[in-house]
């Protein structure tokens, strides 16, 4: 069975769930957000993700209700929703902080926005015991937030914005208090149980790991401003710019001037007297035009011999080693001082690896290897 | 070692302070009245046989035979629960007004607040005097604005009296509140609102119940000494205001009844203690479950 991807984002004729449309919010003399046009679709688990004071959370926090626009609007399903408090709004938060009721039991909590309802009390009984169930959370709930840990917190706080079923979930930096093993079980849990429940998630983070593994789009920010939005993959392949790829990941980044040699490669200059590198790239680059060569250390490989084949291939010596345990990333002097970082897997035990400090090397990659960036 | 030397200390005062003019006022409501010095029979100085033998509760019995007295435990009773109300009605705004306000503002705010145990309390109360008397600033005021044709009658009076008690006390119950209102986090309110609450919903079932230890706290601090209170009634009440404190000067000073005086003060003591022990289990009982 050919199973259909989900990329609403492609598809011309979906319609967005939240739309911001050049949405700009002030503090003050401060502009939090500039400028900002995006869509957002239904189903997505859509990632913000940025450095702090990038704004992430501002745009949070408008599409929540405490923060209004200062211009532009931000449509909810075709609504504009700026006049809409954020009682009236068919969307729940999870804070940051989880925000969970001291004074009431895990229960309680969770059944809170239901009784704002006034639904029979039947139905809030099936509804949080559903809620229970779906975060594993049975045996606490007559506990008080501060008789259990803080994974379970969390995940009260997960059932506490579920069990409204908004149409919008906002989840700010909901891993953040968690340890690194927790947490990535969590990221896993969290992918479940928007996948069973359908909702559509935007997640607030400013750790790169955690929005490339949940997310199915990621929307990289900085000083108020979209640097890009793109899939996981795209975003760590085919950054736009020399920003997004450095914020991903670990990167070289090149610095030179181009030329055309026709067929979508291109030269780079990147130093005197050295052999240009070769790179393909989708966008032109005028003669002469300064640029940047990203490259993932992964992509490199690192040899005692010139490999013959190879599209790009330099000769330098091994400055620094970083031993990762499953990798090993080496530090290569360039002649005229760049240093390249080549990662290579730890395949052989430590005591027989083939390179050691001061050795001469050569590091290659492929001519697809790389992108060329303009800014 | 160091422990015990720790926990020493309090109780060490505890006993000093407490627990032996406790036990010695307890000793005086139990004599007799006497024309001597110290006015009360019978002293150590008789023996111990006759000394134990000559105690008894007379004077307790004494005190449910005149109905002035139980008048006066209820009539105080009724003043202090009745201005504990409205101090926490007028302290509670001011206290979150406190705790809302810019950051900068709130040590000036807090000031203000504290501002009025700098100058001497009688002089407060005989201030208030001057305001709420017949010719008193209040007056004046009221019919320069054609609020009123005549003067009110308020000094002398039982308004006088909550006024003055709800003023002098009124920091008690604002800084207790503030502390637990200062303490909330905000995103409570917002997470409240988010999940369906108005403001007016989210202050209810979010803001105080959380700042009820402040209530607690601060009612409790305006209450007992608001019951025993009697500057304010003899100072800004009339005759027609009873209160046990009041009684209490009077059968000290006027009648020179200490041992009476002392069965009032016990009394006094009682009807403050249970509701703190009370009070106490309830929320040793809400912690355990």
């Amino acid at each position: 069975m050919a199973e259909t991807i989900f990329a609403p984002w492609d598809d011309p004729t979906e319609k967005p769930l939240i739309r911001f449309r050049n949405v700009t919010k002030r503090f003050g003399a401060f502009t939090a957000i500039d400028d900002l046009t995006l869509d957002i679709f239904e189903r997505e688990f859509f990632a913000l993700l940025g450095p702090s004071g990038c704004g992430k959370t501002t745009m949070m926090r408008m599409l929540a209700g405490f923060e209004t626009p200062s211009e532009g609007t931000i449509e909810l399903a075709g609504q504009d929703i700026a006049a809409v408090p954020p009682n009236k709004r068919a969307v729940n938060m999870m804070f940051q902080s989880y925000a969970l009721f001291p004074h009431l039991s895990v229960y309680d909590n969770i059944a809170f926005g239901l009784r704002r309802d006034s639904l029979p009390r039947a139905d809030i009984d099936a509804r949080v015991g559903e809620m229970l169930k779906l975060t594993r959370l049975e045996k606490f709930a007559r506990r008080k937030p501060h008789q259990i840990s803080g994974g379970q917190r969390q995940r009260v706080a997960l059932a506490r914005s579920l069990a409204k079923a908004p149409k919008l979930l906002l989840l700010d930096e909901p891993l953040g208090a968690l340890d690194a093993k927790l947490r990535q079980a969590t990221q896993f849990e969290l992918m479940d149980i928007q996948e069973k429940t359908g909702t559509t998630f935007v997640i607030v983070t400013h750790d790169q790991e955690e929005a490339m593994t949940v997310a199915s789009r990621v929307a990289v920010m900085d000083e108020g401003r979209v640097m890009q939005v793109a899939t996981p993959e795209r975003i760590y392949e085919a950054p736009e710019s020399v920003y997004v790829a450095d914020f991903i990941g670990d990167v070289n980044i090149v610095p030179g001037t181009a030329r055309a040699v026709g067929d979508g490669l291109f030269q780079l200059n990147w130093a005197e007297d050295t052999v240009p590198f070769i790179a393909a790239s989708e966008g032109a680059f005028s003669e002469g035009q300064a640029c940047h060569l990203a490259i993932r250390p992964e992509k490199i490989a690192i040899s005692a011999e010139r490999p013959p084949e190879a599209e790009n291939a330099v000769h330098g010596k091994v400055l620094d080693i970083a031993y990762l345990g499953n990798l090993s990333t080496y530090h290569v002097e360039l002649p005229g001082g760049q240093v390249i970082k080549a990662q290579t897997a730890n395949t052989r035990r430590i005591s027989r690896r083939s390179f050691t400090w001061e050795d001469p090397v050569w590091v290659s990659w492929t001519k697809t290897a790389g992108v060329l960036l303009d800014q | 070692m160091q422990r015990f030397v720790l926990i020493a200390v309090p109780y060490t005062w505890l006993l000093a302070l407490f627990l032996i003019p406790f036990v010695i006022v307890f000793k005086i409501s139990l004599s007799d009245i006497a024309l001597s010095i110290p006015p009360y029979t019978p002293t150590l100085e008789d023996g111990f046989g006759p000394f134990f033998s000559a105690l008894d509760f007379e004077n307790f019995v004494f005190l449910t035979t005149d109905d002035l007295y139980w008048k006066a435990y209820v009539s105080s009773l009724r003043i202090a629960v009745t201005s504990t109300a409205i101090t926490l009605l007028v302290g509670y705004p001011i206290a979150y007004a406190m705790a809302r306000a810019p950051e900068e503002w709130r040590a000036t705010l807090m000031m203000l607040v504290i501002l009025p145990f700098w100058t001497s309390f009688l002089i407060r109360v005989y201030a208030w005097m001057g305001i709420l008397s017949q010719e008193g600033v209040l007056n004046q005021v009221l019919l320069w604005l054609g609020v009123i044709d005549a003067p009110l009658t308020i000094l002398n009076t039982t308004t006088a009296v909550y006024i003055g008690i709800v003023y002098t006390y009124l920091p008690f119950m604002v800084l207790p509140i503030y502390a637990a209102l200062d303490r909330l986090d905000g995103a409570l309110i917002e997470a409240a609102e988010d999940l369906g609450c108005s403001r007016v919903q989210a202050f209810w079932l979010v803001t105080i119940p959380l700042s009820k230890n402040g209530i607690i706290a601060g009612s409790f601090l305006v209450f007992i000494p608001a019951l025993g209170e009697f500057v304010i009634p003899s100072l800004l009440g009339g005759s027609g205001t009873l209160m046990i404190g009041k009684v209490l000067w009077e059968e000290f000073f006027n009648n020179r009844d200490w041992p009476v005086a002392s069965a009032v003060a016990v009394i006094l003591l009682l009807i403050l203690i249970i509701p703190i022990i009370l009070f106490q289990r309830n929320q040793q009982r809400q912690e355990e479950a």
